[in-house]
C-alpha cells in the first residue's frame, strides 16, 4: 500500500547521521555553479538554507511575500532556542534532547530525524554567535540558559524575549551577504502560486509579483519550500496575518503528500480574545512559565479581583496535577488543563475564558535575593517589591510591556490573564530523511514539513529545527539528489509545463474577479476559523469532526459563488492575495478534519474526547496508530491515506507522564 | 483615553500606484471599540469599503505584535502614531477619543517610494545591509560559542542596537529623511562585538556609501528619530557610526 520510504540510514542511531554525511554523494564546485535552487520563504529555514547553499556555490533564488526577507514570522519567536550544549553542567546531552523531543512529541516522531536534530543543535548556537547574534550572557561573559516546558535541564539559549528576531536577523544578514555577492537573487513581494513539474520532478515555480501583478516563471533544478505553518486556517492564531499554506498546498495538489495535518499546537499562554474585531492573537512567551505561577480561583464563578483572592482559595492546578514538572509541563498538557478549568466554570476575566499567570511570588523571591546582593538587611516591603520588579523587568520586560500595551493592565501589579491559542502546526508536507517530499526535487524545511515534533512540539524547538534544516541538513542532503542532476541543463521557461502552470494560476485569479459576489475574503476566513476552532481545535470528537467536514464543504461552495474581490489582477492587490490563501485554507481545513477523524486516539496536540484516561489525560493507541498519516491528494478534495510505520529502536515507547 | 465606543473621521492617503498622484480622502467609522488595535480599526473600514463596492486601503502589516517592522503609518503627523515605543499595530484605539479626526499618511521619503496608498518600498534598507550588515562567516566555520567570553554589558549594548526592526520610522520622521539611525544600529551591533572587529572598517565605509547612494539625507542631530523609534534605538549609535566611519577613512 505504501508508496513512501523514509530513507533513514541503517545502523546505530548515534551513527546514522555521521555515516550519512561521510557517504552521501557530493557535487563538485564547478557543477554547483551550474545548478539552480529555488527557495520559497525567508524565515529561519529559508534564509539559512539559501545562505548556506549559496556559500557552497549553488545559484539560488529566494522568494518571499513580505517587503523584505527580514519580516518572515520566525522574527516573532520570543522565548528561545534549545541546544544540547550542557553549559550548565546539569546533565544535558544529545541523547537527553533527543529523548525529551520524542517524548514531548508523544512518540509520534521519527527517531532518526530527531536524533540528527539533537546532534546539530550545538552547531547552531556556535554558528549564530559567530554571526554576531547577541544571545544573553552572564556576568562572566558566558552564554546564559533558561528552562522551557517538557524538560528538566536548562538548555534554552535566548536574546531577551526577541530570540527569533535575533536569530532571523543573523540568517538574514548571511542571506543579504550572498545577495551582495551576487550568489542569491532576492525576490521580495513575490508569492509562489504554483510548482512546475516536468517528467515527475520539480523544475520550477510560477510566482506573482505582488507590486504589478505580473506572473513570472522561474526554473530551478530543485525547489525548497520553507514556507512555515498553516495555523491561520483557524483565522485567529499567533501567526502573522500573511502566514499561509498556499505554497505547500499547491505542492500537495501536485503530488507531495501532506503529513499529519491534524497535529496543531495550541499554545497555553496567549492574551485572551477581547472581541469580534480581533484579527490575531498575541503569545506571551513560554519563558514566563519559568517564574510565573498559573492559577484559577477554587470557587466557581468567583467574581472577586485577583488580588482579593487569598492564597488558600487559589488553585495552582498545574502544580497540583503535575508536581514533577509543575508550571513547566509541555504546551499541549498546559493548554488542555486551562481549557478544563474554564469549561468547568473556574475561568476568570470578563469572558471567563482565561486563567491567571501570576508573578507575585517571583517578584517576592527575586526581591529578597536582590536585597541580599545589595547588603540590605531589613528591607521594607516596598523595597522588596521594587527590587523584585527590577529583576523581573530585566528578564521579561518587553513581554510585560506588550501585555500592558494590548490589555491596558499592568502585569507587575495584577496577574496576567491568559488563554490557549493556535500557535504552531506540527503537521506539514511529508518528507523523507533528506527533507524531500514525495515529488523528487521538491523539499520542505522548517515548520512547513512534518518531520521532527511528532504530535506536540516542545518550546524553543521550532527555531532549532528551522535552523538545523537550513544550516546543517539540507546542505548535505540536497547533494544526494543534485549529484544526479549535474548534466541537466536549465529548462526553458517556454516549456509547455511552465505555460500550463501559468495558465492554471491565471484561471484561478480570473475566477476570483468573475464571481462578483457580496462577501469579503475575511468574511469567509472568519467563518472557517470558527468551524475549525470549535470542532477541530483543542478538543475534537467524531460527531463534531463529521459536522465540520460538511460545514466546510458548504462554506467552500459559498466562497466560490459569493466572494467579492475588487480591483484588478495587474496591480498591488492585497484582497486578491488573501483570496488565494483562503481558497487553499478552505481545502486544507477539510483534510485536517479528515485526518483528525481517522486518528482514533489522543496524542499530543490531537485530543479526541472519546480517547482519554479517567484523569483526563490523552490516551494513545500505539497498536493501531503508531504511524505517520501521509495524505495523497487525488483531486476534487479526495484524499488517500498512506501510512509510515514509526519504529522505536532506541527508546522504549511508554505512556507520557509529567506527574 | 476613551473607554466607550467611538465614532471617528479618518483622512487617509489614497494613491493608486507610484506613478499617479495621491490625495487625502475622508471616511467615517462608527462604533469603534477602545480595545481594537489601530490596524483592526482599518480592517473595519476596509470591510465597510468592500461592502460598498469600493477598493480597500492597501497598507503593510504582518506580525501585528510589534516585531516584524512591516507596519508603517504616519498618524496625525507622527510615525506609528501618538504613543512612544510602539509600532502602529501595537497602537490601540483607547489612545483616541470619540469624535476625533485622524490623518493617516504613508512614510514620506524620496528613498521610500509609494507603491499604493499607505504602502511604501523600503528595499533600500536591504541593499544597505547587503553591502556590509553582516559578519562574513560561512556556515560550518564556527568555533564553540563560549570560546570568546563577551562582557555582559557589551553583549547587552549590542543587543540593544540589534533590536532595530527596520521599519523606517526614523527615516519617515527625520526632516532630512536620514537613515542614519538604522545604519548606525547595525554598525554598532557589530562594532561592539569581538566577532565584528575583522570587517569593522570596510563595513562602516560600504554601508555608509550605500546609504548615500540610496539618497537618504544627512543627520543634523535633531533626535526625532530616537523619539519615534519603536524600539528605543539610541542616538548614541549615530555617534558611534560617525566614529567608525572617520576611523575607517583615516586608515
Amino acid at each position: 500500500m505504501s508508496k513512501i520510504e523514509s530513507n533513514i540510514p541503517e545502523g546505530n542511531l548515534e551513527q546514522k547521521w555521521s555515516k550519512y554525511k561521510s557517504t552521501v554523494a557530493l557535487v563538485n564546485p564547478a557543477n554547483k555553479r551550474s545548478l539552480e535552487i529555488i527557495v520559497i520563504g525567508s524565515g529561519l529555514a529559508g534564509s539559512s538554507a539559501a545562505a548556506s547553499l549559496a556559500e557552497m556555490g549553488y545559484k539560488v533564488k529566494v522568494f518571499c511575500f513580505q517587503d523584505s526577507p527580514r519580516r518572515a514570522h520566525s522574527i516573532a519567536a520570543q522565548g528561545g532556542i534549545n541546544a544540547a550544549k550542557n553549559y550548565q553542567n546539569d546533565g544535558d546531552s544529545t541523547y537527553r534532547l533527543f529523548y525529551d523531543t520524542i517524548k514531548g512529541g508523544d512518540y509520534r516522531a521519527r527517531e532518526g530525524n530527531v536524533h540528527r536534530l539533537a546532534e546539530v543543535s550545538a552547531n547552531i548556537i556556535d554558528q549564530c554567535v559567530a554571526q554576531g547574534v547577541p544571545l544573553a550572557r552572564e556576568y562572566g561573559g558566558m552564554l546564559s540558559n533558561r528552562s522551557f516546558g517538557g524538560t528538566q535541564v536548562q538548555r534554552t539559549f535566548y536574546a531577551a524575549g526577541q530570540t527569533g528576531q535575533q536569530l532571523l536577523l543573523g540568517a538574514y544578514s548571511a542571506l543579504e551577504r550572498q545577495v551582495g555577492l551576487g550568489a542569491v537573487e532576492m525576490y521580495s513581494r513575490h508569492e509562489m502560486l504554483e510548482v512546475v513539474i516536468i517528467d515527475g520532478k520539480a523544475r520550477g515555480i510560477i510566482a506573482r509579483d505582488l507590486v504589478n501583478g505580473k506572473l513570472e516563471r522561474h526554473f530551478g533544478h530543485a525547489v525548497l519550500l520553507c514556507t512555515g505553518g498553516y495555523g491561520n486556517v483557524f483565522y485567529l492564531s499567533t501567526n502573522a496575518m500573511g502566514s499561509n499554506v498556499t505554497a505547500a498546498w499547491k505542492a500537495h495538489k501536485r503530488g507531495a503528500f501532506f503529513g499529519n495535518p491534524c497535529y496543531t499546537q495550541i499554545h497555553p499562554t496567549c492574551i485572551p480574545v477581547s472581541g469580534d474585531h480581533q484579527s490575531k492573537l498575541t503569545l506571551m512567551s513560554e519563558s514566563l512559565r519559568n517564574d510565573g505561577r498559573i492559577w484559577v480561583p477554587k470557587k466557581q464563578g468567583d467574581t472577586r479581583k485577583a488580588n482579593e483572592i487569598p492564597e488558600e482559595e487559589r488553585d495552582y492546578y498545574l502544580e497540583r496535577r503535575y508536581p514533577a514538572f509543575g508550571n513547566l509541563v509541555p504546551r499541549d498538557v498546559a493548554s488542555r488543563a486551562a481549557k478544563e478549568r474554564c469549561d468547568a466554570g473556574f475561568g476568570v476575566g470578563n469572558s471567563k475564558m482565561a486563567v491567571y499567570l501570576d508573578y507575585k511570588a517571583a517578584i517576592d523571591r527575586y526581591g529578597k535575593t536582590q536585597a541580599k546582593k545589595l547588603n540590605i538587611d531589613n528591607p521594607t516591603a516596598e523595597q522588596l517589591s521594587e527590587f523584585g520588579k527590577q529583576v523581573v523587568q530585566e528578564k521579561y520586560g518587553n513581554l510585560f510591556e506588550m501585555y500592558d500595551q494590548i490589555t491596558g493592565e499592568n502585569p507587575y501589579e495584577v496577574p496576567m490573564r491568559i488563554y490557549p491559542a493556535v500557535h504552531y502546526t506540527m503537521g506539514g508536507l511529508w518528507v523523507d530523511y533528506n527533507l524531500m517530499t514525495t515529488v523528487p526535487g521538491m523539499y520542505a524545511l522548517g515548520e512547513a514539513n512534518f518531520s521532527d515534533h511528532g504530535a506536540n512540539r516542545l518550546g524553543a524547538s521550532a527555531l532549532m529545527q528551522g535552523l538545523a534544516d537550513g544550516y546543517f541538513v539540507i546542505p548535505y542532503t540536497i547533494g544526494a539528489y543534485l549529484s544526479k542532476e549535474i548534466s541537466v541543463k536549465p529548462i526553458s521557461t517556454d516549456h509547455e509545463a511552465f505555460v500550463n502552470a501559468e495558465n492554471d494560476v491565471r484561471t484561478i485569479i480570473d475566477k476570483f474577479f468573475s464571481i462578483k459576489g457580496t462577501k469579503s475574503v475575511d468574511h469567509f476566513h472568519k467563518r472557517l476559523g470558527k468551524i475549525m476552532w470549535g470542532k477541530c481545535g483543542m478538543a475534537r470528537n467524531e460527531k463534531g469532526l463529521e459536522e465540520a467536514i460538511q460545514e466546510i464543504r458548504v462554506l467552500r461552495e459559498e466562497f466560490w459563488t459569493d466572494l467579492r474581490v475588487l480591483g484588478t489582477p495587474n496591480e498591488f492587490n492585497p484582497e486578491l492575495e488573501k483570496a488565494g490563501r483562503v481558497a487553499d485554507f478552505l481545502e486544507l481545513g477539510e483534510l485536517m478534519c479528515i485526518d483528525a477523524l481517522n486518528r482514533n486516539e489522543s496524542c499530543g496536540g490531537h485530543f479526541r474526547e472519546e480517547y482519554q484516561t479517567d484523569e483526563g489525560e490523552a490516551n494513545r493507541d500505539d497498536v493501531n496508530f503508531s504511524y505517520v498519516a501521509a495524505w495523497e491528494n487525488k483531486g476534487n478534495n479526495n484524499y488517500e491515506l498512506h501510512k509510515e510505520e514509526l519504529k522505536f529502536e532506541a527508546i522504549k515507547i511508554a505512556a507520557r507522564s509529567y506527574k | 483615553m476613551s473607554t466607550g465606543n467611538m465614532n471617528l473621521t479618518l483622512k487617509i492617503w489614497r494613491q493608486k500606484n507610484g506613478k499617479e498622484a495621491g490625495n487625502l480622502v475622508s471616511y467615517q467609522v462608527k462604533d469603534i471599540s477602545p480595545d481594537m488595535s489601530f490596524l483592526e480599526m482599518i480592517d473595519v473600514l476596509n470591510e465597510q469599503l468592500i461592502n460598498k463596492g469600493d477598493e480597500s486601503i492597501a497598507f503593510d502589516h504582518d506580525c501585528r505584535e510589534g516585531i516584524c517592522g512591516m507596519c508603517s503609518m504616519f498618524i496625525n503627523g507622527r510615525a506609528h502614531g501618538p504613543k512612544e515605543g510602539i509600532t502602529t499595530c501595537q497602537l490601540h484605539m483607547r489612545s483616541f477619543k470619540d469624535g476625533d479626526t485622524i490623518v493617516v499618511e504613508p512614510w514620506r521619503a524620496a528613498s521610500f517610494p509609494v507603491i499604493k496608498d499607505l504602502t511604501v518600498d523600503r528595499s533600500a534598507f536591504d541593499r544597505i545591509i547587503a553591502k556590509g550588515g553582516y559578519i562574513s562567516v560561512n556556515t560550518g566555520n564556527a568555533q564553540d560559542a563560549n570560546n570568546i567570553p563577551i562582557p555582559k554589558t557589551e553583549a547587552d549594548a549590542a543587543f540593544n542596537a540589534a533590536a532595530c526592526i527596520g521599519c523606517g520610522a526614523c527615516v519617515a520622521t527625520c526632516k532630512n529623511s536620514s537613515a542614519m539611525l538604522f545604519v548606525a544600529a547595525k554598525i554598532s551591533q557589530f562594532a561592539l562585538l569581538p566577532q565584528g572587529q575583522v570587517e569593522r572598517e570596510t563595513r562602516a565605509l560600504n554601508m555608509v556609501n550605500q546609504m548615500d547612494e540610496e539618497g537618504f539625507g544627512n543627520c543634523t542631530n535633531t533626535g526625532a528619530c530616537e523619539v519615534e523609534c519603536p524600539k528605543g534605538i539610541s542616538l548614541e549609535n549615530i555617534a558611534r557610526m560617525n566614529r567608525e566611519f572617520y576611523l575607517a577613512n583615516i586608515k
